[in-house]
């Protein structure tokens, strides 16, 4: 099934993704023949009960773990094709990937400003752009004044919102977020999608979304579900994509 | 960034404390390794130190420090005729125990051949050399003998004129400074009650022979010193000390000595060859063995703390994996922290070892060759025993972030 875009600019291109894991009569079918176009700019909210294999479509689609099968397109570039990678997965996803848990999984011996300036370091971007940087994300996303304390001494919404600064800091054209609100009060779980909403418009990036909460819907531009490991459009929103400001 | 130095800030009490544990470890190997350079030093120290280029010994013996050795004192005499021959001396070694405030004194007692050798070459570092040919003695500050301290040996007393530094015997025994004739006093101290049985049964065999009978002056004497009795064996000392005329060969002196059927000789260095192959051997061997299962020990305790450590940090590693870090950040994060704990282990070892160390009653001798050594292997540990860390967290998959 194709769950497409109305969008002509895609940011993500994945066609007749599976994943089966196991074999024989242990097999299980994850992700079966799911095929979704991004569009720049677009928040997408991938919905479904537990075990659909909503998690497993984000890890092939971040190149954590590589399909059985289907196409991969991120900006442009295949980088999965033909049962085979075509790019240096861990350079495509330090340049290209932005990625948000359901836990901040920050590291937890350096401070709110050293986890973003690590996501820049590690590509290869000089300390003092990635300082910057970093310190122009955590203020943007309201932690600014926090930036110097380790992730142990900051709330969880305030680890979530430096966890969304670390997956912004490289500018990548596509970030995956799975469940990023599960921790959080509704309060601050709509701020989150939110603050999606903000960055993908304003960065120009392709988001996908994990989310279980239904009341903050109607953020997503568009919102597909998965059953059994299978992928279909729930819905279009009523927000009109093409208004969306640029970078 | 570096992310040791972090990882380090951030569980720094941690850190500080297997620092400790791992310089303790590693002061045990550094200790065993001075013990066993100053078993060697200690076992060649007399005879690096004593200045002589020929030790004349009894026959088919190894040396006084090897064995017992008794030549007779005359022995000096016959060797100073010997072409070549500068200066030759007596010299005496026995090891006495004697009780001092309670507690056991062990000496190695050295008789030195006054007046000629006064013991100006020891290394004296408090008081002088020997001043007059008896009851004084010179005394290693291992002792505990105070400058003019008097000390009763045998029936006489000696007072402490002078004291030296590390020397020690062979054995580990501190060594004390005498002539050689109180040496030999002290070596063949008996008791009075012995000395009167002696001389009564010397009296009574005298009396039984016809020389006894038909020359009174022989029974008469005989009670007297054996020392005044020229029919009684002369005096023995250890060995004689040989020093060779400049431009002299002193292997073509000891080829002349060595033809004489009642003494063996060696060179100096013979003679330390000797004390380091055959007397302290099997004690070098055994710290040397035991001194490289320390290093597997350690190895091993090192790499089970850098395994330990790596296992705490599986997540933060695979959520670096997931943010696309190259293997080179992951591997200097670990061993970085590895070389860090083994140099910081090596400092502390190095600091506390200078505090202990002279509190051992053996000599530890730290050389600088054995400490860039020991520094080159716990570098090397520091890295083998990473590899476990290192192979560990290379296997972590990114997607375990989301277990």
């Amino acid at each position: 099934m194709n769950a497409g875009t109305n969008k002509g600019d895609a940011v993500l291109e994945a066609g007749h993704l599976t994943k089966i894991y196991g074999a024989g009569h242990t097999e299980v079918v994850a992700v079966s023949d799911a095929t979704l176009t991004v569009a720049r700019g677009e928040v997408v909210a991938l919905l479904g009960p537990s075990g659909a294999g909503k998690s497993t479509l984000l890890t092939l689609i971040g190149l954590i773990m590589p399909p059985n099968a289907g196409r991969i397109a991120i900006g442009g570039t295949v980088v999965f094709e033909n049962n085979q990678t075509w790019v240096n997965v861990r350079r495509f996803r330090r340049q290209h990937l932005g990625f948000v848990f359901q836990k901040a999984n920050l590291i937890p011996f350096l401070t709110a400003a050293e986890n973003v300036r690590l996501a820049m370091e590690i590509n290869d971007h000089p300390w003092r752009v990635a300082k910057h940087r970093a310190m122009e994300l955590l203020d943007y996303l309201g932690v600014g004044e926090r930036a110097g304390h380790l992730p142990s001494k900051l709330s969880g919404g305030e680890q979530q919102r430096v966890a969304v600064a670390r997956a912004l800091a490289n500018r990548p054209s596509m970030i995956l977020a799975d469940e990023p609100t599960a921790a959080l009060d509704s309060v601050r779980g709509r701020q989150v999608m939110e603050l999606f909403r903000k960055v993908a418009h304003e960065q120009n990036a392709g988001v996908i979304v994990v989310t279980h909460d239904h009341r903050a819907l109607d953020v997503f531009d568009r919102t597909l579900e998965m059953e059994d490991g299978r992928l279909r459009i729930a819905n279009v929103s009523a927000r009109n994509p093409e208004s969306r400001s640029g970078v | 960034m570096n992310l040791a130095s972090r990882d380090i800030r951030h569980n720094f009490g941690r850190f500080v404390l297997t620092t400790i544990g791992v310089g303790l470890l590693l002061m045990l190997v550094m200790g065993m390794g001075g013990i066993y350079r100053g078993l060697v030093q200690d076992a060649t120290l007399l005879v690096d130190r004593i200045d002589a280029d020929i030790w004349v010994v009894q026959k088919d013996t190894r040396g006084p420090f090897a064995e017992i050795s008794r030549i007779p004192a005359n022995m000096e005499d016959r060797v100073r005729a010997v072409p070549g021959v500068l200066t030759s001396r007596g010299f005496v070694s026995t090891t006495i125990q004697r009780e001092r405030d309670g507690q056991p004194l062990r000496i190695t007692v050295q008789g030195l051949s006054w007046p000629e050798d006064r013991g100006q070459w020891l290394p004296i570092i408090a008081g002088r050399a020997l001043g007059q040919a008896h009851y004084e003695m010179i005394a290693d500050a291992a002792l505990k003998l105070p400058l003019g301290e008097k000390v009763k040996l045998g029936k006489d007393t000696y007072t402490v004129v002078g004291q030296t530094r590390a020397m020690v015997a062979p054995n580990g025994d501190a060594m004390a400074f005498f002539t050689h004739r109180d040496a030999q006093a002290i070596q063949f101290d008996l008791p009075g009650e012995a000395i009167r049985l002696e001389r009564s049964a010397r009296y009574d065999r005298a009396a039984r022979i016809d020389l006894g009978r038909s020359q009174p002056q022989v029974i008469e004497r005989s009670l007297g010193p054996s020392s005044a009795i020229p029919a009684l064996g002369p005096p023995v000392i250890s060995a004689v000390l040989v020093k060779v005329r400049p431009a002299v060969d002193p292997n073509q002196v000891q080829s002349v000595i060595a033809r004489w059927p009642d003494v063996s000789v060696y060179t100096s260095d013979g003679q330390r060859q000797l004390l380091v192959s055959g007397m302290v051997d099997k004690s070098r061997r055994q710290l040397g063995m035991f001194r490289m299962l320390l290093i597997i020990v350690s190895g091993i305790i090192m790499a089970l703390i850098l395994y330990t450590l790596t296992l705490d940090k599986l997540h933060d590693i695979a959520m670096l994996k997931l943010m696309g870090a190259r293997n080179g950040v992951i591997l200097g994060l670990i061993l970085q922290q590895a070389l860090l704990l083994g140099c910081l282990g090596y400092v502390v070892a190095y600091m506390v070892g200078q505090w202990v160390f002279p509190w051992f009653p053996r000599r530890v001798v730290l050389t600088p060759e054995d400490l860039w050594l020991l520094g080159g292997v716990v570098v090397g540990i520091s890295i083998l025993a990473s590899l476990i860390g290192v192979i560990k967290a290379l296997r972590v998959e990114p997607n375990e972030v989301l277990a």
